[in-house]
C-alpha cells in the first residue's frame, strides 16, 4: 500500500502508468489522508517560509564577522610581537640591558611578575570567596545587595588611584609591619631584612594588587554562588547538614569550575597589572625578601622604560611583553585544563 | 528506629500567607501515610514542615506543633539541623549531589554527623544502604562513578539510599514518582512497601492509583479557591477514603470527578 510519504507530488492517483488497481489505491489513500485533515502535498517541507530567514542570515553574519574580528586582533598583536621582538634574540648578548643577554634580562622580572601575582593571590582568593559567600548565602538580604553594589564599585576604580593609594596610604604604613617582621621573623629569606624605610616592597605591590583582584573575584564568585540549583542545597540541608555543610557540600563543588575562572582572571589582571605596580614598587635586582626594595614586574618595567626606548632597547621591551603574553596564555591553558579534567563530576551531564 | 508524628494546630505560613489552616494529623510509627490533593493545595508545603524544610524558604514559618514521640519539633530550644538528620526526606527530582560519586553520595549524611568511620564500616555501610534501595546489585561495579550518570529512578533510589544511611526515625517522601517512567515507580513503590517495616514513611503523590498501592493510611488536602489556604479535609485508612468516604469533596476527588 502506497503511503502519502513514497507518492509523488500532485500525480497521486492520475499517474497512467500505474495499473488501474494501483491508481484505484492510491486515490483511497490520499482521500483518507484529506479525511483526516492531513496535509497530502510533501511541497510542505520543502518550500521555504521567509519568516525570520534574513533575520537568522544576518545574525550569523553578525557573530561570524565578530568571531572573525577577534581572531585577527588576536592574530597581529602576535604577529607584532614577534616581529618586533625578535632582533633581541638575533642581538650580541652584550648589547642587551645587564649585558648578559636577554635570557638573564627577562628571568628576574618574569619571577617578580610571577611573585606579585601570587602574593595577590594568596591573599584575594580567599577574601574574594568568602566575601562572596558572605553576600550570596549569609548575609540577609538587604545588606547582601548593598554590599554587592560597593563590590561592583571597587572594580570600577582605576588602578592609577590603587596606585596612587598604595603609595601614599598603605606603603608607609606597611613600612612599620616590615621593620618588625625584619626583626622577628627575619630568619624567613621572605623577611630578611633590612626592611625598606618607604614600604614601597614586593609585598605592599602584591597587597595593592590583591585589593584590585578582590572585586573580581568576588563579583564573580557570587553569580555563580546563587546559580546553585536549590535542589542541590536543599538535599543537603533535608539530610541534616548545618550552612557551612551545606555550602561545603553543594554549593562550592557546583561553584568550583566559576571559582577557578574568577581567580585566573583575577590572575590575568595581576600578572598584567602595570600602573599600580609601577607606582607602588621601587624597582631593582631579584631577591628573595619581599620586604626589602628591589623586584620588578614585566608591565612595571615596559611602562617605566618605554616612554624613553628607542633601537634595541625598544624591541627588548616588546619581547618582555611576549614573554607576558605567553605566561598569560599558560595559565589560562593550565585553568582550561582543570576544568575540563573534572567535567564528569561537574553535573553538567 | 521509627517514631510517630502527632500534629497539632499547625498553621503554616509564607510572610503573611497563610499556607496550609489547622491541620491536626496523628500519623503511626511503622506505616505508609499518603498525602493526596489538587495542585497548589499545600501537601507539599505540609510535609516540608516535618522536617523544618518549609522555614528554609525566606519568610516562611510555621504555628503549632508538630511531636516527634512527644517532643516538639518547633520548641525554642530544638535545632532544625537535628531534625533534619532525623527526619529525611525525598524530592520531586532526583537530586544526587553531582560532584559526588555513587559511594560519596550515600555516605554524604553520615560524614555530616562527624562519625569517624573505617574503610570496612563504610563499604558495609554503603552496600546496605543500597541494597534497602535495591540499587546495589546495578551500581556495585561503578560505586566510583558520579551518581549523576545513573538513569533518573536509579538517581532516586540512590537519593532513597542516601536517606536511609543515617537510619533516620521517618522518611517523607514529595512526589517521590513523579519524575520517573512506570517501571521505576513500579520499583519505587516497592521499596516503599519494605521501607514500612523500619521507617515511618510518609509520601505526597499526586497519584491517586499510587496512594492506594503503597499507603496504610490516607490524607485529602483541599484549597476552597486560589488564595485561601489549604485544609486537611479528611484522614483515615486508606480502604475508607477510597471506598466510603465520609466527605463529599474526598468522595469526588477520588473518584476523578474533580480536581
Amino acid at each position: 500500500m502506497m503511503t502519502g510519504r513514497d507518492r509523488p507530488p500532485f500525480t497521486a492517483g492520475i499517474s497512467s502508468d500505474l495499473p488501474s488497481s494501483a491508481r484505484h489505491r492510491a486515490v483511497t489513500a490520499s482521500e483518507i489522508d484529506r479525511l483526516e485533515g492531513r496535509d497530502v502535498s510533501t511541497h510542505t517541507l520543502k518550500a521555504s517560509t521567509d519568516r525570520g530567514r534574513a533575520g537568522d542570515k544576518i545574525f550569523s553574519g553578525i557573530s561570524l564577522t565578530a568571531g572573525i574580528l577577534i581572531l585577527a586582533v588576536l592574530f597581529s598583536v602576535a604577529v607584532f610581537l614577534l616581529v618586533q621582538a625578535a632582533p633581541t634574540f638575533t642581538a650580541d648578548p652584550t648589547e642587551i640591558t645587564g649585558g648578559n643577554g636577554f635570557t638573564s634580562y627577562i628571568l628576574p622580572i618574569v619571577i617578580g611578575t610571577v611573585i606579585a601575582a601570587i602574593i595577590a593571590l594568596v591573599i584575594a582568593t580567599p577574601i574574594g570567596i568568602a566575601v562572596a559567600l558572605f553576600i550570596s548565602h549569609y548575609a540577609p538580604r538587604r545588606l547582601a545587595r548593598a554590599f554587592g553594589y560597593v563590590i561592583d564599585l571597587l572594580a570600577a576604580i582605576p588602578s592609577v588611584i590603587y596606585g596612587a593609594w598604595g603609595y601614599i596610604v598603605l606603603a608607609p604604613q606597611l613600612a612599620k609591619g616590615y621593620t618588625w617582621l625584619a626583626e622577628n621573623l627575619g630568619w624567613i629569606p621572605f623577611f630578611t631584612g633590612p626592611a625598606s624605610q618607604t614600604g614601597k616592597t614586593m609585598l605592599t605591590a602584591g597587597i595593592v594588587l590583591a585589593v584590585m583582584v578582590i572585586p573580581i573575584i568576588t563579583s564573580l564568585s557570587r553569580e555563580i554562588f546563587l546559580q546553585t540549583p536549590t535542589l542541590h542545597e536543599e538535599a543537603a540541608l533535608a539530610m541534616g547538614a548545618t550552612r557551612w555543610e551545606m555550602v561545603r557540600m553543594a554549593v562550592l563543588p557546583f561553584a568550583r569550575p566559576g571559582i577557578i575562572s574568577a581567580t585566573m582572571l583575577g590572575l590575568g589582571r595581576a600578572l598584567g597589572e602595570t600602573m599600580a605596580v609601577a607606582l607602588v614598587l621601587s624597582p631593582g635586582a631579584l631577591g628573595a625578601s619581599l620586604i626589602r626594595t628591589g623586584n620588578q614586574t614585566i608591565a612595571a618595567e615596559i611602562a617605566l622604560n618605554f616612554p624613553e626606548a628607542f633601537g634595541l632597547r625598544l624591541n627588548e621591551l616588546i619581547a618582555a611583553g611576549l614573554v607576558l603574553f605567553v605566561i598569560t596564555l599558560i595559565v589560562n591553558m593550565i585553568a582550561r585544563f582543570i576544568i575540563t579534567r573534572h567535567k564528569e563530576f561537574s553535573g553538567a551531564n | 528506629m521509627s517514631k510517630r508524628i502527632d500534629v497539632k494546630d499547625l498553621n503554616v505560613y509564607y510572610s503573611k500567607f497563610l499556607a496550609v489552616e489547622d491541620v491536626n494529623i496523628n500519623i503511626e510509627a511503622r506505616s505508609v501515610t499518603a498525602f493526596i490533593g489538587p495542585s497548589g493545595c499545600g501537601k507539599s508545603t505540609f510535609l516540608r514542615t516535618l522536617n523544618r524544610m518549609h522555614e528554609v524558604i525566606p519568610g516562611a514559618r510555621v504555628e503549632g506543633e508538630v511531636l516527634l514521640d512527644g517532643d516538639n519539633l518547633y520548641d525554642t530550644a530544638v535545632d532544625p539541623v537535628t531534625v533534619r538528620g532525623q527526619i529525611g526526606m525525598v524530592f520531586q527530582r532526583p537530586n544526587p549531589f553531582p560532584t559526588m560519586s555513587i559511594r560519596d553520595n550515600v555516605l554524604a549524611g553520615v560524614k555530616l554527623n562527624n562519625k569517624r568511620m573505617s574503610k570496612s564500616d563504610a563499604d558495609d555501610l554503603v552496600e546496605k544502604s543500597l541494597s534497602g534501595a535495591n540499587l546495589w546489585n546495578e551500581v556495585k561495579d561503578r560505586l566510583a562513578r558520579p551518581g549523576s550518570g545513573l538513569s533518573g529512578g536509579q538517581q532516586q533510589r540512590l537519593c532513597i539510599a542516601r536517606a536511609i544511611a543515617v537510619s533516620p526515625q521517618v522518611i517523607l517522601m514529595d512526589e517521590p514518582c513523579s519524575a520517573l517512567d512506570p517501571i521505576s515507580t513500579l520499583a519505587i513503590e516497592d521499596l516503599i512497601n519494605e521501607l514500612k517495616a523500619e521507617y515511618t514513611v510518609v509520601i505526597v503523590t499526586h497519584n491517586m492509583q499510587q496512594a492506594a498501592r503503597v499507603s496504610d493510611k490516607t490524607a485529602f488536602f483541599n484549597i476552597a479557591g486560589t488564595g485561601k489556604p489549604g485544609k486537611l479535609i479528611e484522614y483515615d485508612d486508606t480502604t475508607t477514603i477510597f471506598n466510603k468516604p465520609s466527605i463529599k469533596a474526598t468522595e469526588d476527588y477520588v473518584s476523578g470527578r474533580f480536581g
